[in-house]
């Protein structure tokens, strides 16, 4: 060729033979620097990822003369649930020592409904914002929204007053409501999204067909759903169970959660603190969301990214 | 195109007798309204109704209970009158840059890592993400326990023969918001790759494909023609991470208590301790009213850009 | 004249998927091919593959009587044009052009001649300073053109381009990517699933299914000889009627027993004895009522179904048990019911054996 561009002129004098005899896919090698770099900056990650995970679960296992002997890196030389079997019953927090069980049950008894109510509320909010808009209904959405960024601390008092006028201050109910509020943005967000992204036609001829608000919502919009409820269950599952602020204002002693509980554990606790106690309540505090990330998987990474994407 | 969903009985109703204004406001579309009755509820007693509670207040001198009498400023002279108000605010200041910087850099270089058709990728993604799975006290609990100066990461490594090895942050006041920030990085950057790599992804393969055709190395792809791209991305993880920052609480109180001294109070734990235990109600709110100011200063520009220029685009 | 662009044996495979097998192709230098199939059939592969951005599995490719086939796409002397127009969205026209330019390193002055050059060429002036967010459809697959244009490379490669705009603004840059060429005299490689780009804008045409061509040849070819029933059935529109069949010396008798002279059909391979078949005739080469004397066939049909088309007008018959269409001039008075004269010349037709589908 006469018209050789300049940009790829000095390439084409390379040119050798060797590459006239080019022939299949290029020659790749299996180590290049770009590999070796992309890799170990991962594999260095990867270590500051994992390393608390490591040391939360084999300090659990160990016993407190292994631990004072100052190597956080060594396996448990004689691996044991001693620890965690008493921070689950014995643990003390103060003076009362019932261990983490208490507070266990308190988390699920604050989780299951909490979830279940916020749920069903979001889903009704979502359906009633896109399909039977009224006059003003924009309005809340867009306050629910911005009030979701504001901080917590600005309600808290005004709510403890209404909570305590409606008898409920220091009870499983006020958490339960407090939880179903806040969670109400983010959810209400999440179903209004997913269900401007179905079809109306579908909406239209149930309207055409006679059914009602409800009807429609049971038996048209419940049932095409069930992936946004995936989401949401993670999302509020994991989020009401890792919850410390709510639980520690408005359940009272008798119903603190777990995330209070175990908190009183390890940074309330007289005299001499048990590192492989502290070590296996904090374990045991993690499984729930842990379990529920490892078992959801991509489900959890659509949960977070679906909380983060605004419509 | 607000009422587009209500045109059956809407339609009957022109031709009979229109129904005065209350009646059509209480009425019309009843069954939606109902159902929407705990979302209206929340935002005007909750978001709207005790946001005004606590401004109202945070002018008044209440101090066991809230029924004090308007002192206009006081509260608020008294605020920044306080040294542990204002270490609070210089803390959250100066661990929020701090944290937003890195952990946007650190969250884009993770996505940029993962998004190189690596090997293992669902692996190193699960790994990283994990983290914020777990609340901020378990968090905090875990790396009190790693930089524990006495039996912790330091002790292990002097242990292993490196004698004058140093990590002592959190019993240390100059760098306890340094021990924070790992934490805080620990938890959050995995999400903050999960929003990036989404980001990544979503860039036109074809934009990939031109540039390479161009003769664009990679780095400078990513840098000059998909970061800019990726602005919506990048804006709502500032927000997300802002408003989180604002906020910061459990994980204070869980690695630090905001000690040693006062050297990690942030102001959520100052709202928080004047409100249930310091017994001076009127601090806690103009406090509270401080923070609440913070956040309108950060969504204020962005609801701005995200939604005011929707509008002039269409 | 050396062969600007020749591809060689090239193959492709996606794990166990074969998308490309041995395929060879010869481009002669300024020549406008055209790689036309339905989605899936490997023509945007092949396009990917010569630009460089999809790695081969066997086989070479040779840009300019250079080897390429393990060079980087910047270095082939390419220049590419996508469907998504692909611009750098946050830049101006002009650092659109100018960005691959400058990156290389290119002197300001030279940079700057090449962008007023590729403006000039595609009228694009007044656009420079404009971000792509600003610009139409058809104003944004022109500054793409541009990028391509700036490289100053000897061929182009065209990826669907004209197909995320609107039917009247396709036919108009149609007609402008013909000019180019024209003025250009460059190598262009341009894919696309819609035969009418195909046949308007190509000099040859490669039409592609699961990863093999099955014609290559220049459009006139392609649409009155074509080598086998796929290649028939793909192009045109509405499609060719197909007649099934039994060939023996040089009658074709359909199934329904019709029998059809062929006596004047120009036979590629001679057929011996009675073969299975295929007769295929395109709408527009049946003709009706006077216009049929002197045909070697013709046949009294009622009609079904009329579909003016504005220009000419479409109708709807059978001709025993085989539905078929034909094309009339507009003028044409006929409707449901009418029984007409229809009658055609198998020399203008196409047949197949049934066996292979191949051209007889």
């Amino acid at each position: 060729m006469s018209q050789t561009s300049t940009m790829a002129g000095a390439s084409r004098v390379a040119a050798t033979n060797a590459v006239q005899e080019a022939r299949g896919p290029r020659p790749k090698p299996f180590f290049t620097p770009r590999k070796i770099i992309i890799y170990s900056l991962l594999v260095v990650f990867s270590m500051y990822y994992l390393f608390p995970l490591y040391v939360m679960f084999t300090t659990s296992l160990k016993s407190m003369p292994e631990i004072r002997f100052g190597n956080i890196f060594a396996l448990p030389v004689a691996p044991n649930f001693d620890a965690w079997v008493k921070a689950w019953t014995s643990a003390c927090t103060g003076l009362n020592c019932q261990g983490l069980a208490p507070g266990f049950w308190n988390s699920v008894k604050i989780t299951i409904p909490s979830t279940i109510i916020s749920i069903f509320i979001a889903a009704v909010n979502g359906y009633a914002l896109i399909n039977w808009r009224f006059k003003g209904s924009e309005i809340f959405f867009a306050i629910l929204i911005f009030g979701s960024f504001i901080p917590y601390q600005v309600f808290l008092y005004p709510m403890v007053i209404i909570a305590r006028e409606l008898g409920i201050f220091g009870t499983l109910q006020a958490v339960i409501i407090v939880h179903t509020i806040f969670g109400m943005p983010i959810l209400t967000l999440l179903f209004r999204n997913y269900f401007a992204s179905l079809p109306q036609e579908l909406f239209k001829a149930a309207r055409v067909d006679g059914a009602g608000f409800w009807r429609i919502f049971f038996e048209i919009m419940l049932p095409m759903s069930l992936p946004i409820f995936v989401v949401a269950l993670i999302l509020q599952v994991t989020g009401i169970w890792n919850d410390f602020l709510f639980g520690v204002v408005f359940a009272g002693t008798q119903n603190y959660p777990m995330t209070v509980q175990l908190n009183n554990i390890v940074n309330s606790a007289q005299g001499t603190p048990e590192y492989n106690v502290n070590m296996a309540a904090t374990v045991l505090t993690g499984l729930v969301p842990l379990a529920v990330y490892f078992v959801s998987g991509k489900w959890f990474v659509r949960g977070v990214a679906a909380g983060a994407v605004k419509g | 195109m607000a009422d587009a969903a209500v045109p059956l009985d809407a339609g009957a109703e022109t031709t009979v007798n229109r129904p005065s204004l209350l009646k059509r406001i209480l009425f019309n579309n009843l069954p939606a309204k109902i159902a929407a009755l705990p979302m209206m509820v929340t935002v005007l007693v909750v978001f709207v109704g005790c946001t005004i509670w606590t401004i109202y207040y945070s002018f008044t001198n209440s101090k066991l209970l809230p029924t004090g009498k308007f002192v206009g400023f006081d509260q608020y002279e008294r605020l920044f009158a306080t040294s542990r108000w204002n270490v609070s605010v210089t803390n959250l200041i100066a661990y929020g840059a701090m944290s937003l910087v890195f952990t946007l850099v650190v969250g884009f270089i993770l996505a940029v890592l993962i998004d190189q058709k690596i090997r293992f990728e669902s692996a190193f993604r699960t790994i990283m993400l994990y983290p914020f799975a777990l609340s901020f006290i378990v968090t905090g609990l875990v790396w009190q326990w790693i930089m524990n100066p006495t039996l912790g990461l330091q002790t292990t490594l002097r242990n292993l023969g490196w004698t004058n090895f140093s990590f002592d942050w959190i019993a240390n006041p100059r760098m306890v918001l340094f021990a924070l920030l790992i934490a805080g990085l620990w938890h959050g950057t995995g999400f903050c790759m999960v929003l990036m790599l989404a980001g990544l992804r979503g860039v036109d393969e074809e934009i990939w494909k031109a540039a390479r055709i161009d003769g664009i190395p990679t780095w400078r792809t990513y840098v000059s023609i998909v970061l800019p791209m990726m602005r919506g991305v990048l804006v709502t993880a500032l927000v997300i991470i802002g408003s989180g920052i604002v906020r910061l609480y459990d994980l204070v109180v869980a690695l630090t208590n905001g000690g040693p001294g006062i050297s990690s109070e942030v102001p959520a734990k100052y709202v928080f301790n004047y409100m249930f235990s310091g017994g001076n109600i009127g601090q806690g709110l103009a406090g509270a009213t401080m923070m609440l100011l913070t956040v309108v200063i950060i969504m204020v520009p962005w609801a701005y850009l995200e939604f005011g220029g929707k509008g002039r685009r269409t | 004249m050396q062969n600007s662009v020749s591809i060689r044996d090239l193959s492709l495979n996606f794990g166990s998927v074969k998308v490309l097998e041995h395929l060879d192709l010869e481009i002669a230098q300024g020549e406008f091919i055209v790689l036309l199939g339905p989605s899936g059939c490997g023509k945007s592969t092949l396009l990917n593959c010569i630009a460089g951005l999809l790695d081969i599995s066997d086989g070479q490719i040779f840009i300019g009587g250079r080897n390429v086939t393990w060079l980087e796409p910047k270095d082939r002397g390419i220049g590419m044009v996508f469907q998504s127009y692909a611009l750098y969205p946050q830049m101006t026209v002009e650092r659109n052009l100018s960005f691959g330019l400058r990156v290389a390193g290119m002197k300001k002055d030279e940079v700057e001649k090449r962008v007023a050059r590729a403006a000039e060429i595609l009228q694009i002036q007044p656009l420079l300073e404009r971000k792509p967010a600003n610009l139409s459809g058809g104003q944004r697959q022109r500054v793409a053109i541009g990028r391509a244009l700036v490289r100053d490379v000897d061929v182009f490669l065209f990826d669907e381009p004209l197909s995320n705009l609107d039917a009247k603004l396709r036919s108009d840059l149609r007609v402008e990517i013909k000019r180019l060429h024209h003025r250009l005299k460059n190598t262009m490689i341009y894919v696309t699933h819609d035969q009418i780009e195909a046949l308007t804008l190509a000099d040859r045409i490669a039409v592609m299914k699961n990863g093999v061509i099955q014609q290559l040849a220049d459009p006139h070819t392609i649409y009155n000889r074509p080598v086998n029933l796929y290649v028939a059935g793909f192009i045109g529109s509405p499609q060719m009627n197909m007649f099934t069949g039994t060939l023996s010396d040089s009658t074709f008798t359909t199934e329904d027993g019709i029998v059809i002279p062929v006596e004047t059909y120009a036979f590629d391979t001679p057929a011996t004895g009675s073969t299975a078949a295929v007769l295929g005739v395109r709408p527009e080469h049946i003709v009706l009522g006077d216009e049929t004397a002197g045909m070697p066939f013709t046949i009294d049909v009622e009609i079904e179904i009329v579909e003016p088309m504005g220009s000419d007008t479409l109708a709807w018959t059978k001709i025993g048990g085989q539905a078929i269409t034909f094309r009339c001039d507009s003028d044409v008075v006929i409707a449901t019911g009418h029984k007409v004269r229809i009658g055609f010349d198998p020399a203008r037709g196409s047949i197949f054996s049934a066996e292979t589908t191949n051209r007889l």
